[in-house]
């Protein structure tokens, strides 16, 4: 390696955490903070236990309960049994484990990528993973973060560190201004659409450009917790004085002397000048509008202006076949208009949009208007402290006189492992990630909105575009 | 894990870009504290009415495709979340090997862990084993991965790449955690030099 080559932040981070290479290259790579939530930890301390053996650092890993809590009062308890039983099993792994743990009625409870930032436990520099896809979100830090399955996650209690092969550089630039009503939401699933959501396959994407700079670090994290949505394991932000900012007096952050020493370092993370990229994508922030989704991948997305695609207008067989299916799985036909889409649930949430900003986006929006008669309209807040923060300003005020149901934070129907799920052939503008078939609920049909956009749908009862309402 | 053994099965046609990890297991089945137990809901909302029949028209529900080993599908499969429960249900329901254009990098990982072989193949290709997998009972496929080669029912073989770590993890049968620990000296001295330069990042967690 030559030292004075430039570096991009993934290579430094990669670089900085390397503990060996093997002869083929593969590298075993240090690992600074390990998330865990009930849903993909079981099967790991049920191996430690096997093998006997301890976690390494279990002041580097912090646990809670996201996935299956309910959002309604909970407590009595969880009254779902395997639900019960999942939340149950890592309440005694971390007590047998000694692992930090957020308890269900703790405040500082809520989905695992929330409450990572919250509490100051991301930083940038660092190696983050948990058993989650959107691990990814903590790279709004410009930290190196990554969703692992598992039995890496085993590995990682075990040893502080994981196997892996280094990922190729990826730069995905938005230059210019985005205009009014257009959010990070809007600008990450326009990337996606554009890439494709195999695009990133095998790389760290870093989002750069003015587009990108500009947004608060709440938007950063909705922008890197879809990197996987466009294949790729990890999105990261060069940190700057904004993410400093955010960190600065968390509970977990650094402190006195460590803090001036922990900038210094952050200072000297940002890819340098003339640091090369395996793959570089520019888009012009002042081209994107909001936007939905209309199929059954998060790269079936378009402008909230388009109408809903054709196959015979597709690029080949394997695209027709795709479109074909995922139109017949949303019940919609080709060459209707976004707009006249007709929804029945509204859910506002995850951990793509569940933070305070979020909140306040859509409350704006539905300030003094109403939700539709025919719509069902949920907005969960991503962490117990969101909500507390939510409920100081009074925006749970606005969602309630608005129509909405207040609930208690968790991943809800983001996924749908708690009672909060859609029934066959609803459709939901949900501010969630993923508008798999069955994601929200076996025939639930999805559209990925921003939170604005999702209060816009609300009131009108069907897609909308949240322009028409501004002011 | 056991050892990775030259084999002949039947190869199931799943000809479909973007399987992502939602389709081959429902969120809902992942309440499950075992690895052990998923196979019969791989592929849930396509296989099964929702009065829990089998849909005849899918593959997994005809002859002789109960019992694939080997699943025939396209790009980029996989997507979606890090659960490990993809690669598991598909283990428990008797597939060794999946062959597609391309996979989702966490699902790569999480299959190989679980000593389940996945080939990178272009589509030409798999077109080919596409058509040889339409042959019902002669569906057959011979994986040789000590040689990386496949043998079609023709006689004829495709080789594939793989890089040499996970190949030798899944012909020995390697617990890839006892092989870390093993280099726990290093791992003692990359923590030594990193408290030095980052003391921050080490300690007990604030109080709540």
């Amino acid at each position: 390696m030559n030292a004075a080559k430039p570096r991009t932040l993934f290579d430094k981070i990669w670089q900085g955490h390397l503990v060996d290479v093997q002869d083929d290259g593969t590298c075993l790579i240090y690992i600074d903070r390990h998330l865990v939530h009930e849903v993909t930890s079981p099967q790991a301390f049920e191996g430690l236990r096997l093998t006997g053996r301890k976690v390494r650092r279990p002041d580097a890993t912090l646990a809670v309960a996201d996935h299956n809590v309910p959002t309604s009062d909970r407590s009595k308890g969880i009254e779902e049994e395997e639900s019960r039983i999942q939340v149950e099993t890592l309440e005694r792994n971390v007590v047998e484990f000694g692992v930090p743990y957020f308890p269900v009625l703790d405040k500082r409870q809520g989905i695992v990528h929330i409450i990572g930032p919250e509490q100051g436990f991301t930083q940038p520099g660092m190696t983050i993973v948990c058993g989650d896809s959107h691990t990814s979100t903590h790279g709004a830090f410009g930290a190196l973060a990554f969703g692992i399955g598992t039995s890496e996650v085993e590995h990682v209690l075990a040893t502080q560190t994981l196997i892996q092969r280094p990922a190729k550089n990826m730069r995905i630039t938005v230059d210019g201004e985005l205009p009014l009503g257009v959010t990070a939401k809007d600008m990450i699933l326009a990337i996606i659409g554009k890439i494709s959501t195999a695009g990133g396959t095998g790389h760290v994407v870093e989002y750069a450009g003015e587009a990108v700079r500009a947004l608060s670090m709440e938007g950063r994290m909705t922008m890197c917790n879809m990197s996987i949505e466009g294949g790729a394991r990890a999105g990261m932000v060069a940190p700057d004085e904004k993410t400093f900012e955010y960190i600065k007096g968390r509970p977990f952050a650094p402190k006195g002397e460590e803090w001036d020493r922990a900038v210094e370092y952050w200072r000297s993370l940002p890819s340098d000048e003339g640091a090369t990229y395996d793959k570089e994508v520019t888009l012009r922030g002042p081209d994107i509008a909001p936007q939905v989704t209309w199929g059954t991948s998060p790269q079936d997305e378009l402008p909230i202006t388009g109408i809903v695609p054709d196959p015979k207008d597709a690029k080949d067989d394997s695209q027709r076949q795709a479109w074909s299916r995922a139109l017949e799985y949303m019940g919609l036909q080709p060459g209707t208009k976004l707009t006249e889409v007709k929804i029945d649930k509204v859910f506002l949430g995850s951990c793509t949009n569940g933070r305070i900003e979020d909140l306040r986006a859509a409350a704006a929006i539905l300030k003094g208007r109403r939700v539709a008669g025919h719509v069902d309209a949920m907005v969960v807040p991503g962490s117990g402290l969101v909500k507390e923060q939510a409920e100081k300003e009074g925006l749970h005020k606005v969602f309630i006189e608005a129509g909405f149901d207040w609930r208690e934070p968790g991943c809800s129907m983001c996924l749908g492992m708690n009672p909060d799920q859609l029934k066959p052939g609803e459709r939901c503008a949900s501010t969630s990630n993923r508008n798999f078939e069955g994601r929200q609920g076996k025939g639930g049909r999805t559209h990925l909105v921003s939170p604005a956009m999702a209060a816009a749908a609300a009131i009108e009862g069907r897609l909308t575009d949240v322009r028409e309402l501004l002011n | 894990m056991d050892k990775f053994q030259t084999f002949t099965g039947i190869a199931a046609p799943f000809d479909r870009d973007n399987v992502d990890t939602d389709l081959i297991i429902p969120a809902r089945f992942l309440k499950t504290i075992k690895r052990t137990g998923l196979g019969k809901d791989l592929f849930n909302a396509i296989r099964y009415n929702d009065d829990g029949s089998e849909k005849p028209d899918f593959i997994l529900n005809k002859e002789p495709y109960r019992k694939a080993e080997i699943l025939i599908s396209a790009d980029n499969f996989g997507c979606g979340s890090s659960r490990e429960h993809a690669p598991w249900a598909l283990k428990d329901f008797g597939i060794k090997v999946v062959i597609a254009e391309s996979f989702a990098d966490i699902f790569y990982n999480n299959s190989f862990k679980n000593g389940i072989l996945l080939v990178k193949l272009d589509r030409k290709t798999i077109e080919d084993l596409l058509d040889d997998a339409q042959m019902g009972a002669n569906a057959r496929l011979t994986v040789d991965l000590e040689n990386q080669e496949i043998a079609r029912p023709n006689g004829e073989k495709v080789s594939f790449e793989l890089d040499p770590f996970l190949k030798e993890c899944l012909l020995e049968g390697l617990d890839d955690i006892a092989l870390t620990m093993a280099r726990a000296p290093q791992i003692d001295d990359f923590e030594g030099d990193d408290r030095a330069r980052r003391p921050w990042l080490y300690g007990d967690a604030p109080a709540a």
